[in-house]
């Protein structure tokens, strides 16, 4: 029986062989230069050029967690796309936000994505919310080896437990190495100034609105200090993604909501064009 | 020295045939409905977590008759295969019909190959369209042949009874409840005609959902909802539609 997936002969032996319920254990055993972390590499001088994402935030509030990410990928000083998507449904209680090199990051979430789904349909459950944090670790690390060269992919996951009830954030190094973080998180290019801004406007009780509106302001700070970042783009209708996981699962806001929040604090920046101040003391 | 005994090919297809129909037939029948919004599936099955319907894909669904280890070794072949195809080429490219096809050349190669023993399953692979024109459903017995089948069937020991009761009451766009209903009482009905009650614990019901708005329509109805179906009046139609949307997932 050849390993012939693309005709219609038998399926190989592969296929009906009981084993994992991992996806990638199953690529890794049949046909493994479909891995990406599979992929040689030849030696490159310097580092290689190629698009990058930039600036992923989520924050968690009473019920749920948002994760949202501006639409600009750099490459060098030039824009190389105005409106990259960076934000990605990971499952149904789950999402990805990907900084880093932007095709690298794409596979890697196409992959995921399937990871999680392919074990559901195996295991006829989901994977905890730990457990899929701890595979996209392992997805990281298998990608260290273009990390080095420059090639890093750093997602931001973000999810709800239905367990523990409540919205969860991880952050992950190019080594795979994974921490949760609380109440929120950013990474890439402009995660610090996002970060600066998430600190002083967080609050524990938000409502799902005021902590949409929140991300918008992060990311808002972060366009401003960090010329890799993108803030909303009015003129050609570009605006953040922003989505929000609850309970009932996961939902992207439609283009009309992401528009009207961004337009309102936009609204307030010409008047202010710092955002809101915390108090003093 | 004894020369083995002669056994013609047709002899030995036929017993074959016969081993693995007696298999199949030890399992309970289950059915394969299309109704207005997609298509269900219906089958008696005591047991919770040993399924005989799931997801292979977006749009497709798989059920099975007999063995469950053999089945269930092709329904996870069968998720490889199809995560595969769509991870290699675009999750459109994967198709009921490239499923089936696959099934039917691996049943049949089992069935014909004297050192394996032929496999005791019969398969359903269905396939949900944009319209109940779309709709794809095929039928694997356990030699390998495939049936190209519309509007409703059934597979298991009871199936050519249970069939040509469906086939006298099955109309195009009956509503979920009609369709659960009559797959029901199809199932109810014994080898010797007469009738009996299936309690809803234990039926198993999943339905590829048109109207669903993710992209994978597979899903599986059970506990209140399932009781409001089988309860509700065969005419409101809208009234269970409606359910499917809010109603949280299981799995």
């Amino acid at each position: 029986m050849e390993a012939n997936t693309r005709g219609t002969g038998r399926l190989p032996a592969a296929f009906l062989t009981p084993g994992s319920s991992s996806f990638m254990d199953f690529l890794a055993e049949h046909q493994p230069e479909l891995l990406p972390g599979n992929r040689q590499l030849p030696p490159v001088q310097g580092v290689l050029e190629a698009p990058h994402g930039t600036t992923i935030v989520a924050v968690t509030f009473p019920g749920g967690v948002v994760l949202a990410g501006d639409r600009r990928a750099t490459m060098g000083n030039v824009i190389a796309q105005r409106d990259i998507e960076k934000v990605f449904p990971a499952d149904e209680y789950s999402a990805v936000g990907i900084a880093g090199t932007a095709g690298l990051a794409v596979e890697m979430v196409k992959l995921f994505q399937l990871e999680l789904e392919h074990f559901e349909k195996v295991e006829g459950a989901q994977l905890s919310l730990e457990g899929k944090a701890n595979r996209l670790s392992t997805m990281i690390r298998s990608n260290l080896g273009m990390a080095m060269q420059g090639l890093a992919v750093v997602p931001l996951f973000a999810g709800y437990d239905l367990d523990r009830e409540k919205g969860r954030i991880f952050s992950y190094d190019v080594t795979g190495g994974r921490s949760e973080e609380h109440n929120f998180a950013a990474t890439g290019s402009g995660s610090v100034f996002a970060r600066g801004a998430m600190k002083k406007l967080f609050r524990d009780d938000l409502t799902e609105e005021q902590a949409t509106t929140l991300v918008v302001q992060a990311l808002y700070d972060a366009a401003d200090d960090d010329s890799a970042t993108g803030g909303p783009d009015v003129a050609r209708r570009i605006y953040p993604i922003i989505t929000v996981i609850t309970e009932d699962g996961f939902r992207r806001l439609t283009e009309q909501e992401a528009s009207e929040l961004s337009r309102s604090v936009l609204q307030r920046r010409l008047e202010e064009p710092d955002g809101p101040k915390a108090a003093l003391l | 020295m004894s020369t083995p005994f002669y056994v013609s090919p047709q002899q030995a297809m036929a017993d074959r045939a016969e081993y693995a129909r007696k298999g199949i037939a030890r399992g309970r029948s289950l059915v394969v409905l299309q109704y207005a919004d997609g298509i269900v599936f219906v089958g008696e099955n005591p047991s919770r977590a040993l399924h005989k319907f799931s997801e292979i894909y977006d749009r497709i669904g798989f059920a099975a008759a007999g063995k469950y280890n053999e089945y269930e070794n092709l329904r996870i072949g069968g998720v490889r295969y199809a995560d595969l195809r769509g991870y290699t080429y675009d999750r459109d490219d994967v198709t009921a019909r490239g499923l089936a096809n696959v099934y039917a050349q691996t049943l049949g190669t089992i069935f014909s190959s004297a050192a394996e023993k032929p496999y005791e399953v019969e398969l359903v692979v269905a396939e949900v369209g944009e319209t109940p024109e779309g709709d794809q459903i095929y039928r694997l017995p356990h030699d390998g042949s495939i049936v190209d089948e519309h509007g409703s069937v059934a597979v298991g020991g009871n199936a050519e009874q249970i069939s040509s009761f469906l086939d006298q009451r099955h109309r195009d766009g009956m509503s979920l409840a009609e369709a659960l209903k009559l797959a029901v009482q199809a199932l109810s009905r014994d080898t010797n005609g007469s009738e009996r009650e299936i309690p809803a614990e234990r039926l198993e019901v999943a339905v590829l959902d048109r109207t669903r708005p993710q992209k994978r329509k597979f899903k599986r109805i059970v506990g209140r909802q399932l009781a409001r179906l089988l309860a509700a009046d065969g005419a409101s139609t809208e009234a269970e539609s409606a359910d499917g949307a809010e109603d949280s997932e299981e799995e």
